[in-house]
């Protein structure tokens, strides 16, 4: 494995296993009376929030406790950046302060990138603008495995077909998706409007279709993307409620998929717009087992960067 | 812990135990388990992956023949332990699966396969209490080849082998090996 993890597209089929495979092993942490390892005693692993975000953040800060890391959580509303500090000089004081890893969330695509630049730390991308989300990837691509081919370690999701739906073109999720689950295998397919899917779509590893209803009963996993409302810059569709009759999932959509197909949503949800909450609240719905699941992923990610070292022969 | 890179018996190293005399030590350590702990009740054997895990399983056979006892049996991963994990790259996990009966109150022997700097043990002693509270921890190994770097001591062994630092010791076991041996060779690296 590298020494970031910046984008899905550095992952190998086999980095990506490795980590679905540790993520396995430390789930049955959760059914421990101390669900505590003592494995990054001594590490600090730095939160670097430049945009809201509630959940990674506190996903990232609960993977990082559960390692026994020390967690210094930096959000820029309030700080230094709030008075003018770039990046860099922010990355520089983190370095002083000995971060081992940073993981960062920016509004700009490529900050997690420059980033890794400028600190001697692992760098961890928890989304930077409409670019890339791996982790969330890695926790879909688990789930996915967990519920459909039992947790079997050393497999991938070949044969699983995979619908997309909805804002491919301002979501980071979107693409880390469809890079890593091709990369395991899965067969992805994008549902959107066409305003809403990015230029260069026909050079992603995966299929594009302008019309939900007709993948619905030949998809293993409907992935539902949020409408990112602060992004809707221009005009993408006449309006929420048009969006939401074609490629909203409702329960008389939900009915047409096969009997064994789960339903996603990387949340926060807009409950109404992509997703009924019937279906949110529904036995197929994973949203809520998607949180939990990123706890673990996110800690098999931080203990195969941080767990080891690179150079072996400084071992006493 | 014995190193990576098995080697096929027969082609290098020195065969210091065949099938027939694993089969004899294992049996004589499980007689003694269920001298040790009057019957063999309360008990719970864990393996140490990879190689501890059959070596558990072997002896809950032997115990359940001798005694008609169905001895709980799991496994153990040690490696979020381990005190050397900043020297080496990060390595993939074993599995820890514990008999529904737990280990709280319970006499836990610990298997692994080969016993030398310790270390290994001294990482399942702290990884068994963040499982629970087990009465009494005894630890059962196929071979002790010295050079213990921990106040540790195993109370079942199933051979005693001198050897050098420089040399290596390898187990090798049917359910992941090509057959049953134990080899020693000096190629090896030194610890």
């Amino acid at each position: 494995m590298k020494r970031h993890l910046i984008s899905a597209a550095d992952l190998s089929r086999g980095d990506a296993l490795l980590i679905l495979d540790t993520a396995e092993e430390l789930a049955s942490l959760a059914d421990r009376p101390i669900k505590k390892l003592p494995t990054l005693r001594g590490r600090t692993v730095v939160n670097l929030f430049f945009e809201d975000s509630t959940r990674t953040r506190i996903s990232f800060e609960a993977a990082a406790k559960r390692l026994s890391a020390d967690v210094i959580n930096f959000s820029a509303k309030g700080s230094s950046v709030a008075k003018g500090e770039s990046l860099k000089d922010t990355a520089l004081t983190l370095e002083a302060m000995g971060a081992d890893a940073v993981v960062i969330r920016h509004s700009a695509s490529g900050a997690a990138h420059r980033l890794a630049g400028w600190v001697r730390g692992s760098v961890v991308n928890a989304g930077d603008g409409t670019h890339e989300h791996p982790t969330q990837a890695l926790l879909d691509a688990f789930t996915i495995r967990r519920t459909l081919k039992g947790g079997t370690r050393e497999t991938g999701l070949d044969g699983i077909r995979v619908t997309i739906v909805g804002d491919v073109l301002h979501s980071r999720v979107a693409r880390s998706n469809v890079l890593l689950l091709s990369t395991l295998g899965a067969e992805v397919t994008l549902a959107a409007p066409p305003t809403l899917l990015p230029l260069a779509v026909d050079t992603w590893p995966c299929a594009v279709s302008y019309d939900l209803d007709s993948e619905l009963a030949k998809s293993d996993v409907v992935m539902m993307l949020r409408v990112q409302q602060e992004r809707m810059t221009d005009a993408y569709f006449p309006s929420v409620r048009e969006y939401s009759r074609r490629y909203g999932l409702d329960a008389a959509r939900m009915a047409r998929l096969p009997d064994h197909a789960i339903v996603m949503h990387p949340g926060p949800m807009n409950r109404g717009v992509e997703i009924a909450a019937e279906v949110a609240d529904s036995a197929r719905s994973m949203i809520v087992e998607q949180v939990a699941n990123g706890v673990t992923t996110r800690m098999a990610v931080l203990y195969l960067l941080l767990g080891g070292t690179e150079f072996p022969e400084v071992a006493p | 812990m014995s190193a990576t890179g098995h080697p096929v018996a027969g082609r290098d190293g020195l065969a210091v135990l065949d099938a027939e005399e694993i089969r004899r030590a294992l049996t004589r350590i499980a007689h003694e388990i269920l001298e040790r702990t009057h019957g063999g009740d309360e008990v719970v054997l864990l393996g140490i992956p990879t190689r501890g895990v059959p070596l558990a399983r072997r002896l809950a056979a032997r115990i359940g023949e001798f005694e008609g006892l169905e001895v709980p049996c799991g496994s153990l991963d040690v490696t979020m332990h381990r005190d050397d994990l900043r020297f080496r790259p990060a390595r993939a996990l074993g599995r820890t699966e514990l008999p529904a009966s737990g280990v709280d109150g319970k006499t836990v022997v610990l298997v692994d396969d080969v016993l030398y700097s310790g270390r290994t043990v001294r990482a399942a002693l702290d990884a068994l209490t963040d499982l629970g509270r087990p009465r009494t921890v005894q630890l059962a190994v196929l071979v002790d080849r010295g050079h213990r770097e921990l106040p540790i001591r195993a109370d079942y062994v199933g051979k005693n082998l001198p050897t050098s630092q420089r040399e290596m010791v390898h187990v090798l076991l049917a359910e992941v090996d090509p057959e049953d041996a134990v080899m020693i060779s000096d190629e090896g690296r030194p610890a």
